[in-house]
């Protein structure tokens, strides 16, 4: 390693601001004066897990950290080396560590009683961790026990390559945003189960119903909240827990604070976005900068310019910014739900800060998130399709659980012989549907379609709210907030492997995974079943399964797979990016492929920490 | 008696949980307490009512008390208590089951409770009612509430019930037929979500038998008040 590249991946460290915030208790209020997150560099690292008071809001709050820092040290190391990492539980309860996105044996994996001869770190107990840094990039670790990464336990990882980086830059920061409420999370999931929509102050109201009847007369507003309202379901449930009991955070520090990273004019600055959060996707921009993405969940990407990224729970986004000028530059991270954000600058002059951008107005869901295909159903009359969810009188056994799609794809896969078109005329909701418009529509639609989808008899009852008619993959879309601002926002679709991926295996089976729930119950499960009554997913050494996922909520999900890598079919099957978590949208699908090439169990499940004790999976690799 | 004994062996069924890998319980037993107190502008001194309901349980199983009464000058006129085995059928809709007490107005009654309680399409919520007394007579309950949001935190909500029997009770003045309907309409602000004062108004009316009933006890058959209460749970 020469000097020069020395220079460069040099990590800047140290920037001390607020003098005031030195007068106060540091052991109260570390969190408002450190600005840049603890760093332990090395191959061998000593973790100490503990309760630690933290005072973000003005109320002090027992936190989970480790080595008393909130987010936990940043972890940096190399490539190729071997890692030891003694985690030492200081705790009265048990712990775990998972090194998120990280390739290793299942049994360093660190999920209790899922990963190989893991039960979880007692009271007073260390556990050694050692495995091959087998990878370079930005990842993050985190808590797999309770809810304490809510409460804190959440801290990153940066593992320099072993050849040369191909990226190049000056300056190196790490911006882990993430949500902090001081509120017990217990507290939290039980008020979710007793009203869902408890942190939901974004519904509609009397001002929304007068603006939309001005603007689109009276019938038509009554048309377009017709199926919401048919379906119970609210157009503005956008995320679980909002900013109303959540204090946003970037690397640990509040919104009014502001995290700083200080850059010199003409610098290539590095920033490596992380989202720690229990609960919170980010958008994320830096007004005045354009942001080349380099690296997704740390596998380098062809270089894409965006003015705005989408960080769903547990991604990773490597930036490169250039600054010109001489001025401070806000990274300003949204919630999705627009209740709050996280907030950092990058300023050649740590007493200079950005203009603080306004919120943007939170969004309505749309048809597509409620799995509509919207492409094809211009000409359709949404009034007369009138569709219920579920479905009762319908005649399942003999519609083979095709959807109640009454639209092109399924319609045409259908068995008409086999539906009795008589029970489906009971349903009164589905008299008015013209079917033979429909399945002239979807001759052309069926040719490039690769499989169906199908709902399984488990996905009907009381635990589930919906079932995506027609879910489309939506690869280029940037997600409900971010259609159409006026922004170019990143999509799965820019996502292109740094490397040729021309010579990847084909899938040799695919499993399509359908998430479920029923938000109002605020239930949870994958394919129709909680992972307490869930048989593990078999996968086989050797072979590559894709995945293909087929949302049937209206949240988005982050789902993550333990262990292998998801490398994500965005059409172009040269330049297949390789993710760890993949967002699916509200009532969307999407596929990726895995090479199962790790033995052992491994856990799969949702990112979202309130939804995935139900929305998990165990898989076996044998 | 008899039917707490059920209630309590019920319980420990309901309850018996499965742990999560990482130690935490996806469907947790949870318990939540919620009700409306209201004063009314009605004739007698400090005339109020109540209305509050609870459940212990888990996702798609709950035990589900329910208490409803009125009380004027000190002294309880009506007051009824639901005890209920409430199982989720549909993704919005819950059967329940089991009896339900009046104790007042006096002589104290006994029925058996069917009950559909959930979310109708337009986001109605319903609560509809049969009970079986006894000599097999029989009454049912249709309860019916929206929520309009004016604001994020202030809401209007019109709500109506509607009670009729299959026979006359003439002790407990209520006759065949349709008997009452009740319509109210609040105007709530939720200080926190558990927490939200309201002021409306309230309007009772009886019809068929059970009208002829009060008239011949002396009582009004419509009654329009102004109410102001509390709506909280937890």
């Amino acid at each position: 390693m020469n000097s020069k590249t020395l220079s460069r991946r040099q990590f800047v460290t140290g920037v001390t601001i607020g003098a005031a915030a030195l007068a106060i208790n540091p052991s109260l209020l570390f969190a408002g004066m450190r600005n840049n997150i603890t760093t332990l560099t090395g191959n061998t690292f000593n973790l100490s897990i503990g309760a630690q008071s933290v005072n973000f809001t003005g109320t002090m709050r027992s936190a989970t950290t480790v080595n008393n820092a909130l987010p936990a040290p940043l972890l940096r190391f190399k490539e190729g080396e071997m890692i030891t990492l003694n985690v030492t539980n200081h705790l009265t309860e048990n712990t775990s560590i998972h090194w998120h996105g990280l390739i290793l044996p299942s049994e360093m994996d660190g999920v209790p009683d899922i990963s190989n001869d893991f039960h979880g770190i007692k009271p007073g107990e260390t556990f050694t961790y050692r495995f091959k840094a087998q990878q370079s990039g930005t990842y993050w670790y985190h808590s797999h026990s309770s809810f304490q990464e809510q409460t804190g336990l959440y801290g990153p990882i940066v593992i320099d390559p072993a050849g040369k980086d191909p990226i190049t830059y000056d300056k190196d920061y790490v911006v882990m945003l993430s949500d902090w409420t001081d509120e017990n999370p217990t507290d939290v999931y039980h008020k979710l189960k007793k009203l869902s929509h408890y942190y939901n102050f974004n519904e509609r109201t009397h001002t929304d119903l007068m603006e939309d009847i001005e603007k689109k007369g009276l019938e038509n507003t009554w048309n377009d909240r017709k199926m919401w309202n048919q379906m119970r379901m609210s157009q503005r449930d956008l995320s679980d827990v909002t900013g109303y009991t959540y204090t946003y955070l970037a690397n640990g520090i509040t919104p009014d604070k502001g995290w700083v990273g200080l850059f010199e004019k003409g610098d290539k600055v590095r920033v490596r976005f992380i989202n720690g959060s229990a609960m919170t996707f980010f958008d994320v921009r830096i007004p005045g900068l354009k942001m080349t993405v380099v690296a997704a969940d740390g596998q380098n990407i062809e270089p894409v310019s965006v003015d705005e990224c989408r960080i769903g729970v547990a991604e990773t986004y490597d930036v490169i910014v250039e600054p010109k000028y001489d001025r401070a530059y806000t990274i300003f991270a949204q919630d999705i739900s627009r209740s709050g954000y996280a907030r950092g600058t990058l300023t050649p002059d740590a007493s200079m800060l950005g203009e603080v951008p306004e919120l943007d107005k939170a969004s309505s869901l749309t048809h597509s998130d409620m799995g509509m295909n919207m492409s094809n159903m211009a000409g359709m009359d949404h009034s007369t399709m009138n569709m219920s969810w579920p479905m009762k009188g319908m005649d399942h056994a003999k519609m083979n659980h095709t959807s109640m799609n009454m639209k092109q794809t399924t319609m045409v896969g259908m068995d008409h012989s086999k539906m009795d078109h008589s029970s489906m005329g009971q349903q009164k909701s589905m008299a008015g549907m013209d079917h033979s418009k429909m399945k002239m529509t979807g001759n052309k639609k069926m040719l490039t379609m690769d499989s169906m989808v199908t709902h399984a008899d488990t996905e009907f009852g009381p635990h589930i709210d919906m079932r995506s008619a027609d879910p489309q993959y939506r690869l280029d879309d940037p997600g409900v907030g971010l259609r159409n601002n006026g922004r170019k926002v990143l999509v799965y679709a820019d996502l292109r492997n740094l490397h040729m991926t021309h010579n990847y295996p084909d899938p040799d089976r695919e499993i399509q995974l359908h998430l479920t729930g029923n938000m109002s119950r605020y239930m949870w499960s994958i394919n129709g079943v909680k992972f307490a009554d869930a048989e593990p997913l078999r996968f086989k050494f050797g072979e590559v399964v894709r995945i293909t996922f087929v949302n049937d909520t209206m949240m988005n999900h982050p789902m993550h797979l333990h262990g292998m890598w998801s490398d994500l079919e965005t059409g172009d099957n040269r330049y297949i990016p390789r993710k760890h978590t993949v967002i699916v949208q509200p009532g969307a699908k999407i596929s990726y492929r895995v090479q199962v090439d790790a033995k052992g169990s491994w856990a799969y499940h949702c990112h979202l920490l309130y939804h995935m004790l139900g929305m998990f999976r165990r898989v076996d690799v044998v | 008696m008899e039917y707490l004994k059920i209630i309590t062996i019920g319980c420990l069924f309901v309850l018996t949980s499965s742990s999560f890998a990482s130690g935490m319980e996806d469907d947790p037993v949870v318990t939540k307490v919620m009700g409306e107190v209201e004063l009314r502008s009605t004739d007698g001194a400090n005339p109020g009512a109540w209305n509050i309901e609870a459940w212990i349980g888990k996702d798609l199983n709950k035990f589900w008390v329910k208490t409803k009464g009125e009380r004027v000058a000190g002294h309880t006129e009506k007051s009824e208590l639901q005890w209920l085995y409430s199982k989720a059928v549909t993704p919005f809709w819950d059967l329940q089951f089991g009896v339900k007490q009046d104790f007042q107005p006096k002589p104290k009654r006994h029925w058996g409770v069917i009950a559909a309680k959930g979310l109708a399409p337009y986001l109605f919520e319903v609560d509809a009612s049969l009970f079986v007394g006894e000599s097999g007579r029989l009454g049912a309950r249709l309860d019916a509430e929206y929520e309009y949001m004016l604001s994020q935190k202030l809401i209007l909500s019109p709500e109506v019930e509607i009670n009729a029997f299959s026979k006359d009770d003439e002790l407990t003045g209520t006759g065949k037929g349709l008997s009452s309907v009740e319509a109210g309409l609040r105007l709530r602000y939720e200080v926190t979500r558990e927490f939200a004062p309201y002021i409306g108004i309230n309007w009772e009316k009886k019809y068929g038998k059970t009208a002829d009933f009060s008239i011949a006890e002396g009582e009004d058959i419509e009654d329009a008040q102004i109410v102001v209460g509390v709506r909280f749970w937890f």
